[in-house]
């Protein structure tokens, strides 16, 4: 698709040139000139008072869809366990494959994983595709997408969807382009287009100032990855009975380039926010690491977990692996409590599909209020104290 | 060693915000910046230099002529040549065009043993460009990269970050690599450098047949994803401030919390 202004229609209102998210619109002799920043994204189509802006399709390429079917899952594992978001891809790869009528199938790569399919089978899949040979016992770039690129290759998934994993969103873009096709990164949300029934991928950008719907009609699979923690995991049933088929890599000389020489495991206790039911979370007003203390406290009263914004991770008070937002974890305890935390909107994005939120923040103007079910205006340091009491 | 970079200039999303009234976003005064990633794949190259002083940095880009300005400060770092690769037919392109459209731009400058990217841009958020440029030059990749610790005659040895830790991978060289903030502390522009910069031509790519590829190949017309649609974010319904001193506020939400069987 491409953006035309139709010039005798224009009358240089400058409607679009506001509206639009890139900065792609400029007025040249009082007529709308759509530049090099455009994506296609359609948001002046409807701003335009004398509907001077249309949409045209232009694109060349693309696959016979028609040989394409099954909606496939890969489901990631380490150490031969399955990971949750291979389980929370099963649980909407289902509702995809029944809204298209066709079947829901994983594929899972690993070595010695013969106990893998009948755990994927019970979370729903139809059909399990596994790969099990010692070149595919950890992780690598090379070997993975070989493996998952020639199976493709041979069975023609119509959607694939991976987690938004270290992993995923390695082999993710190698399979798009080997496979010449799309991929949309860290979806929140998945439908059935119910007309054509190719995959409707919505997505943040921006860092989450602007959601964007992408598709992908004249290419397959459409691939998508989404992050682990947004999506329902799939129901366990053991009653389920599925049909499993081993793929066969092979692997030459010099198929794989990468060598992992050693898996080095961070020391620290293993944090798993995604499980966390409630979340007590502390960001720039806390003013020290020490005042994760006093959260701790909060937390395991409440029978949860500690987490942070991106400032209390920058300021060294805290890992990494505790963080949510945009570049962290996305989250969606019953409660999540954001203490000193002024709701930047890269945070916003990781935690606003929480069950219900408190925030506690000094600043009465703080943007987290805007996505508070409970707001406190206070000092955490008085506020939290006041809560245990009050727990008793 | 010739190291080629890949950077790209990005709205400074931190500074984006949304009007509430209206639901769009406020660009007015919102700063363009290298991608901060990318800053760390630049300084990663840098520090190559540093240790062999015959290396040979150069820096490409897709985008708009505007562009320049972070190319510049890519120079006054310290790189030694600057690539952009601009022009109205290039735009829209989504991660597979654009892979497709870089990887052309490289074998356009020629020569390479390590090509760093960052990991992701933070307009877009996709990781995807740096592994799909490797697989469009047929080389292998690692992503996530937040160590080096060795790089030998054919092969480095790099560390690759996971979500638990991380692995210590060899990969073979010519390769890619994406770059995470860990992996080092990317240096300020020099005053020589800065002065340097703006006699260093920056070199452009304006057609597709420049970087060995055809329209058909380039920006939107050769974009497997299409945006369907763009809008605010639903926010969520704003809840209830309460009032009163701290014990009363507490005391409150605990029991509202209660009440709703919350905890």
């Amino acid at each position: 698709m491409a953006i035309v202004i139709n010039k005798e229609a224009c009358k240089g209102c400058t409607k679009c040139v506001k509206v639009c998210p890139f900065d792609a619109i400029t007025m040249v002799e009082k007529k709308a000139v759509i530049g090099a920043g455009c994506t296609s994204c359609g948001s002046c189509l409807d701003v335009c008072p004398f509907g001077a802006i249309s949409k045209i399709e232009d694109r060349v390429g693309g696959v016979d869809i028609s040989l394409y079917h099954d909606v496939w899952v890969f489901a990631e594992q380490r150490e031969g366990k399955l990971m949750n978001v291979a389980i929370e891809l099963l649980g909407e790869g289902r509702k995809l494959a029944s809204q298209i009528g066709c079947r829901l199938c994983a594929i899972v790569c690993g070595s010695g994983i013969s106990d893998l399919p009948a755990e994927l089978i019970a979370y729903g899949a139809d059909v399990v595709y596994v790969a099990d040979a010692p070149e595919l016992a950890n992780y690598t770039t090379d070997a993975y997408t070989k493996t998952i690129y020639e199976a493709i290759d041979q069975y023609k998934p119509e959607i694939c969807l991976l987690g938004a994993t270290h992993i995923g969103r390695d082999l993710g873009p190698c399979l798009a382009v080997r496979c010449n096709t799309g991929l949309t990164a860290d979806c929140t949300s998945l439908e059935i287009d119910p007309h054509t029934k190719g995959i409707l991928q919505t997505r943040p950008a921006f860092g989450g100032n602007l959601m964007a719907t992408i598709g992908c009609p004249n290419h397959r699979p459409q691939m998508s990855t989404v992050r682990p923690g947004v999506m329902e995991k799939a129901l366990r049933d053991e009653s389920r009975t599925g049909e499993v088929i081993a793929l066969k890599p092979s692997f030459a000389e010099g198929d794989i380039r990468q060598k992992v020489l050693e898996i080095v495991k961070n020391v620290t206790e293993t944090v798993s926010l995604n499980d966390a039911d409630v979340i007590v979370a502390g960001g720039a007003g806390l003013g020290a690491a020490e005042g994760f203390e006093l959260l701790k406290k909060l937390a395991s009263r409440l029978g949860g977990t500690i987490a942070a914004s991106r400032a209390a991770v920058d300021s060294g008070w805290i890992d990494h692996a505790y963080q949510v937002g945009q570049t962290g974890t996305t989250v969606k305890p019953k409660l999540y409590i954001a203490c000193g935390i002024s709701g930047a909107i890269q945070h916003l994005a990781g935690m606003q599909r929480s069950g219900l939120i408190v925030a506690i923040n000094k600043n009465e103007d703080a943007p987290i209020f805007e996505v508070a079910d409970y707001g406190i205006v206070g000092d955490l340091y008085q506020v939290i104290p006041a809560m245990l009491e009050a727990l008793g | 060693m010739k190291i080629i970079v890949c950077a790209k200039q990005v709205p400074d999303t931190n500074e984006v915000k949304i009007d509430p009234v209206k639901g769009t976003l406020i660009r007015d005064g919102v700063p363009s910046i290298l991608n901060p990633d990318d800053a760390n794949a630049l300084e990663a190259a840098l520090q190559i230099k540093d240790a062999n002083p015959d290396t040979k940095v150069s820096i490409i880009s897709m985008g708009p002529p505007q562009a320049h300005y972070m190319l510049r400060e890519c120079l006054a770092m310290g790189a030694d040549e600057a690539f952009l690769i601009n022009g109205r037919v290039f735009s829209g392109a989504d991660t597979c065009a654009t892979s497709t459209t870089i990887a052309g731009g490289i074998q356009a400058i020629g020569d390479y043993d390590i090509i760093f990217a960052g990991r992701q841009a933070i307009d877009g958020d996709t990781a995807q460009v740096g592994p799909q440029i490797a697989q469009r030059l047929g080389l292998p990749v690692v992503t996530y990269v937040q160590g080096i610790r060795e790089i030998k005659d054919g092969s480095i040895v790099v560390e690759r970050q996971m979500e638990d830790g991380y692995e210590v991978i060899e990969v073979q060289t010519p390769c890619v690599l994406t770059c995470v903030k860990e992996l080092n502390e990317p240096r300020y522009m020099s005053i020589k450098g800065i002065l340097e910069a703006y006699d260093t031509p920056i070199k452009e790519f304006l057609t597709p047949e420049e970087i060995g590829l055809v329209a058909d190949q380039c920006g939107l017309k050769a974009s497997p994803t299409q945006v369907l649609r763009s809008f605010a974010p639903a926010p969520k319904g704003k809840g209830r401030m309460l009032e009163g001193t701290v014990v009363e506020m507490a005391k409150e939400l605990v029991s509202s919390l209660q009440e709703k069987h919350i905890v």
